[in-house]
C-alpha cells in the first residue's frame, strides 16, 4: 500500500531505535520503527503510557537523534530537519508575558520575519478562526480550550504543510475536546496539512485519523496500522456507525493486552 | 493602587507607629538620657529645622546611589549572560564572584579613595560592587531555570542560540531579575554611605560621620531617617517599574 521509498511521502521513519542511558542502565525507547505519513495524510499514534511516543516525536522534529535508524521529510534522509515541522509539545508552552496574537507570531520572529508583516499574519490568523477577541489577552486570562487554540494557530503559522500534534487535547474535558477535535479538522481542510498525532483516546483517534498505528508498551515498535476509511469531512456522529464502533473495540482490545496490570 | 492593597500595608503602619510610640514615650518617662537616645520627634524636628544642609548630602548620596544602581545592573546583567555561555565559564568564574562578595567594604573602601580620589568615583565602585551581585545571581538563576521543553520548542524552530535568549530566555529570567534588583536597591545607599563614610567631601554618609564625632547624635539620626526613607523609595520604584514592565505578571495575579 504505502512505500516507503517513494520520495512523495512527508515522512519517512525507517528502523529508528532510540536508548537512553540512565547512569548505568540503558533505557531501549523505540524498538526498531518504521512509520510513514503521506502527503495530506493525518496519522495517529496510539499507545500506552511512556511507551515512547514524545520520545519519537522529538526524534522526527528534529530536536534529538535516533541511536540508529533514519528519518526523511520530504525525501530528504541527510539535511537537517529542525525548522521543517511544525511541533507542538505535550505541554502548550505559551509564553506568559505575550499576548495571545504574539504567542501565534513566536515562528515568524524566529524566522526573522518582519514585525508588521509577523503581527498582521498572526491578527489575520487569529480573525479566520474565530479568536480575534483573544488577540490582546495572556495566555493566564485564557481557558485551557482557547491556551490549546492559540498553541496550534502558533504551530501552524510556523510550518502549516507538516504538523506534529503531541497530545494536543488530553487535558481539556470531554464537550471542549470534541469542539476543538472539529476545529481542527477546519483548521487543516484549508492548510491541507499533513499531520502525526499522539493521542491516548482510541475514539479521537479514530474520528481524526486516515490511518493509526497502533504501538507496543516500551520499546515501542508499531503492533498494528489499520486504515480508517469513514468518509470526509468527519462527523462526531460517525463514531456511532458500525464500522466505526466496530474498530473501536478492536483498537482498545489490543491496547488492553499492552496495558501493565 | 487598590484599596485592598493598601489594606495590606496596615499591619506594617500599625506595628511601626507602635514602636515609635513606645520610644517616645521611653525618652518623656526619662527613662534614657534624650541626648543619647532623642525621641522621635525631637528627630523629626532636628531634619526639618536642618533640611536645608541636609538636602545638599541627600542630592549627593542620592546620586552615587542611582549611578552605582545602574551600572550594577548593566554589569550583573551581562555577567549573568556570560555565566549562562557554557558550564566552564560558569565553574571558573562563580567561585571568583562568591569571592569577591567576602571582601571587607571597610577594607576596600580607603583603598578606593587612595587610587580614585575624593569624588564620585570610588563611592559608585563601592554601590556597584554591594549591587551587582544579588542582580547577576538571581538573573543566571532565572536563565538557569527555563523550561528544557521550551528549549526543545525554540529548538524545533531553528532557532539560534541568541534567539532563544532574547526571545524566551530573558524575558523569562526578569521576575527573577527584578527580585534581584529589588534586594540590591535596598543595599545600594548603605553602599554609597560607607563610601562616603571612609572619606568625601559631601553625602550623608560624611554627615553621620561629622555630626557623630561632634556628639550631635540627633543629627545622625536624622540623618538615618533619610537613609531610611531613601532606601524605601528606591524600592519602591523598582517595583513601580516592575509593575510596568511585567504587566503579564501583576495583574492576573502570580500564575505559573
Ligand atoms: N532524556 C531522557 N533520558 C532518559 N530517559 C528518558 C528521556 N526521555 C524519555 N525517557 C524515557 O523514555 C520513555 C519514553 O518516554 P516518552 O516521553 O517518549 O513516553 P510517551 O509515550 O510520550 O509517554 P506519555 O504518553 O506519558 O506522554 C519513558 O520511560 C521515559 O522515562
Ligand atoms: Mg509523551
Amino acid at each position: 500500500m504505502h512505500d516507503p521509498q517513494k520520495d512523495d511521502l512527508k515522512l519517512v521513519v525507517k528502523g529508528v531505535t532510540r536508548t537512553f542511558s540512565a547512569g548505568r542502565r540503558q533505557l531501549e525507547a523505540l524498538a526498531p520503527l518504521d512509520l510513514t505519513v503521506g502527503q495530506g495524510e493525518f496519522v495517529s499514534l496510539i499507545g500506552p503510557s511512556g511507551c515512547g511516543k514524545s520520545t519519537l516525536f522529538n526524534i522526527v522534529a528534529g530536536v534529538d537523534t535516533p541511536t540508529t535508524g533514519a528519518v526523511a521529510i520530504e525525501g530528504d534522509w541527510q539535511g537537517e530537519r529542525a525548522g521543517k515541522v511544525g511541533y507542538m509539545p505535550q505541554q502548550p508552552l505559551l509564553l506568559p508575558w505575550r499576548t495571545a496574537e504574539e504567542n501565534v507570531m513566536l515562528g515568524l520572529d524566529v524566522r526573522r520575519v518582519p514585525q508588521k508583516e509577523a503581527r498582521q499574519q498572526a491578527h489575520e490568523l487569529l480573525k479566520r478562526f474565530g479568536l480575534l477577541e483573544f488577540a490582546d489577552s495572556y495566555p493566564a486570562t485564557l481557558s485551557g480550550g482557547m491556551r490549546q487554540r492559540i498553541a496550534l494557530l502558533r504551530t501552524i503559522l510556523f510550518n502549516a504543510s507538516f504538523l506534529l500534534l503531541d497530545e494536543p487535547f488530553g487535558a481539556l474535558d470531554a464537550l471542549t475536546r470534541i469542539t476543538l477535535q472539529m476545529w481542527l479538522l477546519d483548521l487543516l481542510e484549508s492548510f491541507h496539512s499533513s499531520v502525526l498525532f499522539i493521542t491516548h483516546d482510541v475514539r479521537e483517534a479514530i474520528l481524526l485519523s486516515d490511518r493509526i498505528y497502533v504501538l507496543s508498551a516500551r520499546p515501542a515498535s508499531v503492533l498494528r496500522i489499520v486504515d480508517v476509511d469513514l468518509p470526509r469531512p468527519r462527523r462526531q456522529q460517525m463514531l456511532a456507525e458500525a464500522r466505526a464502533v466496530e474498530l473501536e473495540q478492536e483498537l482498545i482490545l489490543l491496547l488492553m493486552k499492552e496495558q501493565p496490570l | 493602587m487598590s484599596l485592598k492593597r493598601l489594606a495590606g500595608y496596615g499591619p506594617a503602619v500599625v506595628l511601626t507607629v507602635a514602636i515609635f510610640l513606645l520610644w517616645e514615650l521611653v525618652v518623656r518617662a526619662n527613662l534614657v538620657n534624650s541626648h543619647l537616645l532623642p525621641a522621635p520627634i525631637a528627630i523629626m524636628q532636628a531634619l526639618v529645622d536642618n533640611w536645608d544642609v541636609l538636602s545638599v548630602h541627600t542630592l549627593q548620596t542620592s546620586l552615587e546611589t542611582v549611578l552605582g544602581l545602574a551600572i550594577a545592573t548593566v554589569f550583573g546583567l551581562g555577567l549573568a549572560i556570560l555565566l549562562d555561555l557554557s558550564p566552564w565559564i560558569r565553574k571558573s568564574v562563580y567561585p571568583l564572584l562568591i569571592t569577591s562578595q567576602t571582601i571587607p567594604m571597610v577594607a576596600l573602601a580607603p583603598l578606593l579613595v587612595i587610587w580614585f580620589g575624593l569624588d564620585l568615583t570610588p563611592k559608585i565602585i563601592v554601590v556597584t560592587l554591594y549591587c551587582f551581585f544579588p542582580i547577576a545571581v538571581a538573573c543566571a538563576d532565572g536563565l538557569a531555570s527555563t523550561d528544557p521543553e521550551l528549549m526543545k520548542l525554540l529548538h524545533s524552530m531553528r532557532a539560534s542560540r541568541w534567539q532563544t535568549l532574547w526571545l524566551v530566555r530573558l524575558p523569562g529570567a526578569l521576575p527573577s531579575f527584578f527580585s534581584g534588583l529589588r534586594i540590591a536597591a535596598t543595599y545600594s545607599v548603605t553602599g554609597a554611605i560607607v563610601g562616603e563614610y571612609v572619606a568625601a567631601e559631601q553625602g550623608l554618609g560624611l554627615y553621620m560621620k561629622t555630626s557623630a564625632s561632634s556628639n550631635a547624635i540627633v543629627l545622625v539620626f536624622a540623618a538615618i531617617v533619610v537613609t531610611a526613607l531613601l532606601s524605601l523609595f528606591l524600592f519602591g520604584l523598582v517595583s513601580l517599574i516592575e509593575y510596568i514592565a511585567l504587566p503579564w505578571q501583576q495583574r492576573f495575579g502570580q500564575k505559573r
